[in-house]
């Protein structure tokens, strides 16, 4: 059976890849492109460790086969530093101590960064909601709502 | 496996129908690859419907609002004018996964894959939604509630594919809402959901109801008898109790690993009085624009 | 608890002194930045030239012999590398080691590694495949024939301990029962302990309460399913790259199971993704490594979710009984317990841990406690945060609560008249050191937390932990380098983050140099001596002991160099602020010498500096602490909403005290979600109903509330800063705690876990 060819934009950069068709996305990332910061939690979108931006929507890499990708841009936690700047939602994190073992955290980040870009001055509530797609069993949450309200205050200029 | 992302719904549905049996139809994909993942199913051919244009569409139209199959959650979620319209809809789509999940899952996907506790079905019935369905023989249109007929079940025939939905223009004063009841406060799988659509007259009175319940059957249940406890009424204690009973009575649930027989029964009573407060008090600030 | 107390243990003594790092929160994480970038490596990101995928063949029944097993068909299928059964496996006899805070039996772990005569649950493994990839090992896995003769099963505790039971082990014999029983039992043990006489003690007792509690097994949840990549080298060795809280006990397990000597095999453990105890076990490293030797080739293997909930894990179901009986004035005068868990398949599970919890936080003089380990057709338990204490917690604190309210006596008075203090005789041996128990009852009593009004349908309850801190082989060593800047190399497994950050404290205030001259390294198990597995919060405690051995080893040289330098004694040499300084009547006589200077010169004043530490650590500091909770009930759903939550518990010494709070944070949630909703859920055929994320339904964001914390202060006096392990008291509470806070709210009392919301609603209807 041929392997499908598809193009991508991953993190700026233009990407080809070989996938088959029951490939997710997620297995394309990590076992094709060895881009390993997407974590694989459950494989069926109930712990958000996975998460990816697809064409600017937050989702489940886990639930997107590589065939579907043809075409579109993907952002996953190895983009979002520039360069040696962490973006200020990594920065917050670990100024409140919002990761311990760190599995669900690109997921996290990443679902963060989709949120506040929808939602750029969010309740403790509407992030509570807005996160709870993603799994973590370390932290108990707080800190990372902490952190994400203040890099949320912070990128408001606030 | 092979992958198929045809351009029209004649197209897809000529590959469905002249397919092998184990063909899919792959919408947003969040319930068939999770399906694939657990080697419950083994489809042969993906026909993706996401490169079809009329699939795609949510047009506001004169008489109402029609949106195609491949229509994300999310993309819903960011209508604004189609939520403001369709609140308690919107109440059924916000529910559905995470949202990461909804910015895959479509609302065609989750009325197909026929889980009676899928969210969006009884938000659907209660609201009148029409699917269009096309096929082999052309295109027919039925009431949602016709769709599923069990577990992982459709009366959509070989071939048959859902294009779209269709939400006639909502009466005036007129409202709809819908809730669940799950052990966690997200990212769970209703153990009851209730979904009302009610219209009250100048004089404060119901005069159109249509109540659904999720997961208290083999399928969502659009139950007259509920309704019937609100049409002629104002909404009032006694209105809600009685229908409370007939919500309950309506059920006839299963024990599960999510939550007893007993337990369905008497919450389906509980969520529809709450459901239909809220309900209520949309149509009354409807009445008020 | 693992080893047998020793005499020639090493317990350095606490020291009041001013601090410059230790109980300050660093600005810098050393785990930190590779997390957030997404650049860390946990063990299913390693891959290495060639690598096959393996898959696990798992019994598709609860209880089943095998007849046969037929992987012929496996074999031939092109890509298709090695396939590995039983017979690729030595059987071992029985022997037993220390694995964390449970410990094993080799002749168990290499059955739940790969099934011998019987399947004993859903999930276990039968067969293992390499392939070229995934796809086509599991492809395999469909081709290998598999007969069974399915046999009757049993999964609750109390069925199994039945008279009638169907018996997992026709080989097992009730140990602790003289004489020795005649027929197989699956009680694998009964234990007894007792101080006073518990009857005589209830005599005295104007109240008793007596009630029976079931709770559910319960899983870790760690959001990394366990992975490894194994290679079998041409000469002999054995490489594995895996996700462990415990790389030298890994390496001993395997080394038992494949006959394999240990200096053959290298243990590299890799960002750990969660473990809270589950992962002290292996699972699928010595698959990986006989699959690697078949093919010659490296082999990868990551489990699913839908694994990691069949065959790893849980912690114990539990049936117990409690009844304790006081005084008018509130004075406990006797106090039972009895205690039946399961262990799962094997025999082993929490409840000798369990056991000596029970009542270990109050003074009482009669004391009875009575256990059962049981098996039973559910996966091997394994240690889960504090194993055993929360069921058992859930009971005692249960019925303290009931009593207090009998009694008319305020729930935080009645703990403090019976709160367990130094010098209180526990009823498995030592009296406690100083511990602060009363402190955590008093910060609880004055929190602002016990001043929130409650509302309608609202309730508030309290409910108190304990846990030890274990110590055990410890090892690490400190390299100065050429330039001055410092290098420590520990061997217990950070397992939840904060380790590096404290041991480089704790390096930088032993030196006296800056944060940012220190990089902490985590070994494999050819770089350090042995390290035992992280557990029983042991991991700073434990840990931060060795790194204070090894800096002050480290510095012992520099002032020796200092001396040699200056040509005096080294009794005139002190260490101060990061510098040898002249401290005799030399005083003056020379400038300071830095670490830097000190090791430029070193090479020529016998070789490179380094400290060392190979201790077997005792002297850990139990730890206590006080939840308080407000819940509001929903009367026509049961729903139990979490409004407020505090912890509040003795640290000894907060090293990096935003991270004990963080701790606090993550054990408290993982009780409320224990409390609430996780539990294992088992059909007519004992097949796990489950067994995924989305229905075992441990807490979301929106689920729970802000923790707030409080940090007591009682300096462990056997730790040089006063430590004590905190990472598994703050799971104990939250379960009795919520079962209290419900009855306040509805004035019902929950005996059965989990307290989900048809329960509560039954309870509710029943009043």
């Amino acid at each position: 059976m041929s392997k499908h060819h598809i193009t991508t934009t991953i993190n700026g950069d233009e990407v080809d890849f070989l996938c088959e068709t029951s490939q997710t996305l997620l297995d394309v990332l990590r076992d094709e492109l060895h881009l390993t910061g997407t974590k694989e939690g459950c494989a069926t979108g109930d712990c958000g460790a996975c998460s990816v931006s697809l064409d600017g929507v937050l989702v489940c890499s886990c639930l997107v086969l590589g065939v579907e990708t043809g075409g579109k841009k993907i952002e996953t936690i190895e983009g979002m530093a520039d360069g040696d700047e962490l973006h200020p939602l990594q920065r917050k994190f670990v100024e409140h101590v919002a990761l311990q073992c760190g599995i669900c955290t690109p997921g996290l980040l990443v679902a963060a960064r989709s949120l506040l870009a929808k939602n750029p001055d969010p309740t403790e509530e509407e992030v509570r909601f807005g996160l709870a797609g993603n799994l973590c069993r370390c932290t108990g949450y707080q800190n990372i709502v902490n952190a994400v309200l203040d890099a949320a205050a912070e990128m408001r200029g606030a | 496996m092979r992958y198929e992302a045809p351009t029209s719904v004649e197209a897809a549905t000529e590959l469905l129908a002249g397919g092998k049996p184990e063909a899919r139809v792959l919408a947003g994909g969040t319930d068939i690859l999770v399906q694939m993942h657990m080697d419950a199913i083994a489809p042969e051919l993906l026909v993706d419907i996401k490169n079809i244009s009329e699939m795609r569409q949510i047009e506001s139209l004169d008489d109402g609002y029609r949106f195609g199959a491949a229509v994300t959650g999310v993309e819903l979620m960011d209508h604004a004018n189609f939520c403001r319209t369709w609140p308690g809809v919107m109440d059924g789509v916000k529910l559905i996964g995470s949202l990461q999940v909804r910015g895959r899952a479509t609302v065609a996907g989750n009325v197909c894959n026929a889980s009676p506790a899928a969210d969006s079905v009884p938000a659907l019935i209660a609201a009148g939604a029409i699917a269009t369905i096309a096929g082999p023989n052309g295109r027919r249109d039925i009431p949602v509630e016709d769709i599923g007929t069990g577990p992982g079940k459709t009366s959509l025939e070989n071939g048959e594919i859902l294009v779209s939905f269709f939400l006639a223009k909502a009466r005036p004063s007129s409202g709809g809402a819908y809730q669940r009841f799950t052990p966690r406060t997200e990212m769970d799988i209703a153990i009851v959901g209730v979904g009302i659509d009610l219209t009250l007259g100048d004089d404060g009175v119901c005069t159109h109801a249509r109540v659904a319940l999720g997961a208290v059957a083999e399928k969502a249940l659009l139950v007259e008898e509920a309704a019937a406890t609100l049409i002629g009424t104002k909404v009032d204690e006694q209105a809600l109790d009685n229908l409370a009973a007939a919500a309950s009575a309506a059920c006839r649930p299963i024990d599960d690993k999510r939550g007893t027989k007993e337990y369905r029964i008497e919450v389906a009573g509980v969520l529809a009085r709450r459901v239909a407060a809220i309900a209520l008090s949309r149509a009354k600030s409807a009445r008020e624009k | 608890m693992g080893l047998k107390p020793t005499p020639y243990g090493t317990a350095i003594p606490f020291e009041e002194k001013e601090l410059k790092f230790v109980g300050k929160n660093p600005t810098e994480r050393p785990d930190a930045i590779e997390k957030v970038t997404g650049r860390a490596r946990y063990a299913a990101d390693y891959s290495l030239p060639g690598q096959l995928f393996g898959k696990v063949l798992r019994s598709p029944h609860a209880h089943a012999n095998i007849l046969s097993i037929d992987t012929s068909a496996a074999e031939a299928l092109p890509g298709v590398k090695a396939v590995v059964t039983m017979d690729d496996f030595p059987d071992l006899e029985v022997e037993i080691a220390a694995a964390g805070e449970l410990m094993v039996n080799f002749r168990d772990v290499t059955r739940n590694v790969m099934a011998r005569e019987k399947v004993l649950y859903d999930g276990h493994p039968l067969a293992a495949v390499a392939a070229t990839s995934n796809a086509i090992a599991k492809r395999a896995l469909k081709l290998i024939k598999v007969e069974y003769e399915v046999l009757p099963h049993v999964i609750d505790v109390v069925e199994a301990m039945q008279p009638d039971a169907p018996i997992l082990h026709e080989d097992q014999f009730t140990k602790g029962v003289d004489p020795k029983p005649e027929k197989p039992s699956n009680i694998a043990t009964r234990i007894e302990s007792k101080l006073g006489n518990s009857e005589e003690g209830f005599k005295k007792a104007d109240v008793i309460i007596e009630r029976h509690f079931n709770t559910k097994a319960a899983h870790q949840g760690y959001i990394e399913p366990h992975a490894c990549v194994a290679n079998y080298t041409e000469g002999g060795y054995a490489e594995v790259w895996t996700s462990t809280q415990g790389h030298f006990v890994f390496r001993s397990q395997i080394a038992k199971i494949l006959k394999m000597d240990l200096a053959k095999i290298t243990v590299t453990p890799a960002e750990l993704g969660g473990g809270f105890g589950g992962k002290n076990t292996v699972y699928l490293e010595p698959l990986a490594i006989v699959l690697s030797k078949k093919s010659r080739h490296p082999v990868k293997m990551v489990m699913t979710r839908d694994e990691v909930f069949r065959a790893t894990g849980p912690t114990s179901g539990t049936n117990t009984k409690v009844k304790i009986g006081a005084t008018k004035d509130g004075k406990i005068t006797g106090a039972q317990a009895e205690l039946n868990y399961q262990s799962g398949a094997f025999a082993g599970s929490s409840l000798s841990m369990a056991a000596v919890t029970v009542f270990t936080r109050y003074d009482i003089e009669n004391i009875l406690v009575i256990g059962h380990d049981v098996t039973c057709n559910r996966p091997k338990v394994a240690a889960y945060r504090a194993p055993g204490a929360p069921m058992i917690a859930f009971g005692v604190e249960s019925v303290i609560d009931e009593l207090a309210e009998k009694l008319e006596i305020d729930p935080i008075e009645f703990r403090l008249t019976n709160a367990a203090k130094e010098g209180t005789q526990t009823h498995f041996g030592p009296k406690l050191g100083p511990i602060g128990f009363v402190e955590t009852l008093e910060a609880a009593k004055a929190s602002e937390h016990m001043k929130m009004p409650l509302g309608p349908n609202q309730g508030r309850g309290i409910a108190t932990g304990f846990w030890f801190t274990i110590g055990n082989e410890t090892s690490s060593t400190l390299n100065i380098a050429e330039d001055g800047t410092a290098s420590f190399v520990y061997g217990t497994v950070d397992v939840a983050g904060g380790s590096r950050a404290v041991f480089t404290q704790i390096v930088a205030e032993e030196l006296g140099i800056p944060l940012e001259s220190i990089r902490v390294v985590q070994s494999n198990t050819t770089s350090l001596g042995f390290n035992f597995t992280t557990a029983g919060s042991r991991g700073t405690a434990a840990g931060s002991m060795a790194a204070v051995k090894a800096s002050r080893d480290a510095v012992a040289r520099m002032c020796d160099i200092a001396a040699k330098i200056w040509d005096v004694d080294i009794d005139e040499v002190a260490w101060e602020d990061g510098h040898a300084r002249p401290a005799g009547a030399n005083v003056g006589d020379f400038d300071p010498l830095s670490v830097a200077d000190l090791a430029k010169k070193a090479a020529y004043y016998g070789g490179t500096i380094a400290g060392h530490a190979e201790l077997n650590v005792v002297g850990g500091g139990p730890g206590f602490g006080t939840h308080i909770i407000d819940v509001e009930v929903d009367k026509g759903t049961g729903a139990v909403k979490v409004l407020r939550y505090s912890v509040i518990q003795d640290a000894g010494k907060a090293v990096f005290p935003d991270y004990v709070k963080a701790q606090f944070h993550g054990g408290a949630v993982q009780g409320i979600g224990m409390a609430l909703n996780e539990e294992y859920i088992y059909d007519e055929n004992g097949i796990m109903e489950n067994p995924g994320f989305l229905d075992y339904r441990m807490p979301v964001a929106s689920d729970v509330p802000n923790i707030d914390t409080i940090i007591v202060e009682v300096p462990n006096p056997n730790h040089p800063y006063g430590v004590r392990g905190i990472g598994e008291v703050p799971i104990i509470p939250p379960l009795a705690a919520i079962a209290n806070a419900i009855h306040d709210a509805t004035g019902i009392r929950l005996q059965d876990h989990p307290m989900s919301p048809p329960k509560v609603l039954k309870a509710m209807s029943e009043l």
